[in-house]
C-alpha cells in the first residue's frame, strides 16, 4: 500500500522498458519495507550505543548500571532461569488479561445500557485505579493463598480500566440518528444494541485492551511483588526484585525480555484488532 | 370495561383517514437547543398525503422540516396538534449504513430486526437488489460503494421495513449534481415499482417539482405552512416539463416570500386543500 503511494511520485513515462517492471516494482517494495522498518531498528541500536557509551565514561558503579554487553551476556548465560521465570509471568499476563477485557467490556456494557449502574460504578472504577496494590496484596493472598489467582486479580484490577473507558466512549459515541433509525425499523433496544452499538464498540475495546497490554506487563511485575509465590519460579518480576541487588545485569536482561513480551503481545492484538474490525481504518503505530 | 376499549378503537379507526393516508392537523413543536434555550421548530403546521402519494416539504434550512420527519415516524411526541398515518420509516440524511455490514446485509437490516436469520434475511433483499441496480455489489461494504450506491442501498433498508410511509429526509443532499439527477430519476423509477406513501423533504425545489405529486412550502423558523402546490402531469417528468418549471418558479418565489400567486399552477395559501 504505502509502496504504491510512494511509487506515484517516482513514475515516470520510460518508454520501451516492460521488462523492467517487475523487478522495479520489487525494488520499490523492499525500498519501502526498509523505510519502515530502519527508524525503530535505528532509534534502538542509538538507545544502545548511547547506554553503552556512557557506562564507559561516566565509570558508573556496573552493580547500578551494567554495561549493555554485560546484559546481553547475562541474557545468554541466564537463559533457561529467565526463561521459566518469563513462563511463568507470560502466563499471568495471558489469562490476568482476558480477565480484564472480560470485566472491562461486561461492566461497560452494564453501564451504558444502565444509567444507574454508570453512575454507581464509575467512580468505583476510577478509584479503584488509585488502590495502592500492596494495601490489598497480603489480603488477596489470605484470600487465595501462594497461586497464581491472586496475581490474576491484580493485573485484572490494573488492566480493565482503559478496556473500560475505551469501550463505554465508543457505546456512547454511536451516532443517535443511527439509533433513531434503528427505532423507525421497529428494532428493540436489545436489536439496536446487538445491530448497531456493540460491533461499533468492538475496535475501541480492542484499543482499550491494546493499552491494557502495555501496563499489564508492567501489572504482574507489580503483582509478583505484591503477592508471594511458593514455587521454585516465581516469575520474571519476582527474579528481577531479588537480581537488582545481587546482580544487576541479569536484573536488566529479564526487564528486556519483559520489554520484548510486551512489544509481541501489542503488535499481534493490533493485528487481531484489523481482522476482526478490517472496516476501520488500520491504527497507526502498530507495526515496528 | 373491554366494551368501552372496543369502543374507543372504533373511534379511533372512524378518525384514520383512508388506509396509507397521513395526516399532520396544526402541529407545533419546540425543542431545546444547546444552550438550553426553547426554539420553537414547527408552529401550526397542518398537511396531508393521500395513500401513494407523494408529498414534498420544501423549506430554507433550519425550518424544522427534519422535526416534521421525526413527528411523523413517532420518533417524537408533538407539543400541541395531532397526527394520525400509517407506521411509517425514516431514510436519514446521511446513509447511516452500518460500516460492519456489506451491502446486501445493510438492504436487509430491518428483515433481520423483524427476526429473520441472517441468511433468510440477505435472500429477502437479494431480489429487489438486483431491482434496484444494485446488483454485483452485495458483498461490497459501505467505504467501497459511491455516494448513489450508498444511497440506493439505504433507500433499500427503507423500503424492505415493509412500513407503507416512507420518510426521506433530503435523501440526495450530500450527493453531487450529476449523480443527484441520476438519482431522481432512479427513485421516480423505484416508486413506480413500489408505489408507497411518500414524505420527502429536501430543499432541492427542483427534486420537488420531478418527484411530488404535491409540495408544501414551509417558512423559515419556525415552520409554518406557506402554500400547498399541485403538480397534476404524471411522472416520469423532465426538467424541462412545463408544469415542473411553472411550480418550481412559483416555489422559488414562495420561499423569498412574493405572496402573489400566478395562473398556471394550482395553489392553495396556507395548509388549505
Amino acid at each position: 500500500m504505502s509502496a504504491t503511494l510512494h511509487a506515484g511520485g517516482h513514475r515516470r513515462a520510460r518508454p520501451g522498458a516492460p521488462q523492467a517492471r517487475p523487478a522495479a516494482r520489487r525494488r520499490r517494495a523492499l525500498a519501502a519495507r526498509v523505510r519502515r522498518v530502519a527508524p525503530p531498528l535505528l532509534a534502538v541500536l542509538a538507545l544502545i550505543a548511547a547506554w553503552e557509551l556512557y557506562v564507559v565514561i561516566s565509570g558508573v558503579e556496573r552493580a547500578l548500571l551494567p554495561a549493555p554487553h554485560e546484559v546481553a551476556s547475562a541474557l545468554w548465560h541466564g537463559g533457561a532461569v529467565l526463561w521459566r521465570n518469563f513462563a511463568v509471568t507470560a502466563e499471568e499476563v495471558a489469562l490476568g488479561l482476558c480477565m480484564a477485557i472480560a470485566l472491562g467490556f461486561a461492566l461497560a456494557v452494564a453501564m451504558h445500557l444502565l444509567p444507574a449502574v454508570r453512575r454507581a460504578v464509575y467512580p468505583l472504577a476510577v478509584g479503584s485505579q488509585a488502590v495502592p496494590i500492596p494495601v490489598i496484596g497480603v489480603l488477596l493472598v489470605f484470600w487465595w493463598g501462594f497461586g497464581i489467582f491472586p496475581k490474576l486479580v491484580v493485573i485484572a484490577l490494573i488492566c480493565f480500566f482503559p478496556v473500560l473507558v475505551t469501550t463505554v466512549d465508543a457505546l456512547a459515541s454511536v451516532d443517535r440518528d443511527q439509533l433513531k433509525l434503528m427505532r423507525t425499523l421497529d428494532a428493540s433496544r436489545w436489536q439496536a444494541f446487538r445491530l448497531a452499538e456493540l460491533p461499533a464498540a468492538l475496535p475501541a475495546a480492542l484499543s482499550g485492551a491494546r493499552v491494557a497490554l502495555a501496563v499489564g506487563v508492567i501489572g504482574a511485575f507489580i503483582a509478583e511483588v505484591a503477592t508471594p509465590t511458593s514455587g521454585p519460579y516465581s516469575g520474571l518480576g519476582r527474579q528481577i526484585t531479588t537480581d537488582v541487588n545481587l546482580q544487576a545485569s541479569r536484573a536488566y536482561a529479564g526487564t528486556v525480555v519483559l520489554v520484548a513480551f510486551a512489544l509481541l503481545c501489542f503488535h499481534s492484538l493490533a493485528l487481531a484488532e484489523r481482522k476482526l474490525a478490517p472496516w476501520r481504518a488500520r491504527p497507526t503505530g502498530e507495526r515496528p | 370495561m373491554s366494551a368501552e376499549a372496543e369502543v374507543r378503537r372504533g373511534a379511533a379507526a372512524g378518525e384514520q383517514p383512508a388506509a396509507g393516508a397521513l395526516e399532520v392537523r396544526d402541529v407545533s413543536q419546540s425543542y431545546r437547543d444547546a444552550r438550553g434555550r426553547s426554539v420553537q421548530a414547527l408552529a401550526g403546521v397542518s398537511l396531508a398525503a393521500a395513500a401513494g402519494e407523494v408529498l414534498a416539504v420544501v423549506g430554507p434550512s433550519g425550518c424544522g422540516k427534519t422535526t416534521l420527519l421525526e413527528l411523523i415516524c413517532g420518533l417524537q411526541e408533538p407539543g400541541a396538534g395531532s397526527l394520525s398515518g400509517p407506521p411509517a420509516v425514516l431514510m436519514p440524511q446521511r446513509d447511516l449504513l452500518l460500516p460492519w455490514l456489506d451491502a446486501l446485509d445493510n438492504a436487509a437490516l430491518a428483515l433481520r430486526v423483524a427476526g429473520a436469520s441472517r441468511a433468510r434475511a440477505r435472500e429477502g433483499a437479494q431480489a429487489m437488489f438486483a431491482e434496484l441496480g444494485l446488483e454485483g455489489f452485495e458483498t461490497a461494504r459501505p467505504g467501497e460503494l459511491s455516494g448513489g450506491m450508498r444511497q440506493r442501498v439505504a433507500f433499500l433498508r427503507t423500503l424492505l421495513s415493509g412500513k407503507p410511509l416512507l420518510c426521506l429526509d433530503e435523501p440526495f443532499g450530500a450527493l453531487d449534481a450529476i449523480t443527484r439527477a441520476e438519482m431522481q430519476e432512479w427513485l421516480a423509477g423505484a416508486l413506480m415499482r413500489e408505489p408507497r406513501t411518500v414524505v420527502l423533504v429536501t430543499h432541492d425545489v427542483e427534486e420537488a417539482a420531478l418527484l411530488a405529486d404535491t409540495v408544501v412550502v414551509l417558512s423559515p423558523r419556525p415552520g409554518r405552512v406557506r402554500a400547498t402546490l399541485e403538480i397534476a402531469r404524471p411522472r416520469p417528468r423532465r426538467r424541462s416539463d412545463e408544469e415542473v418549471l411553472a411550480l418550481r418558479a412559483r416555489a422559488l418565489e414562495l420561499l423569498a416570500g412574493v405572496p402573489a400567486p400566478p395562473s398556471d399552477v394550482r395553489e392553495h395559501a396556507g395548509e388549505l386543500r
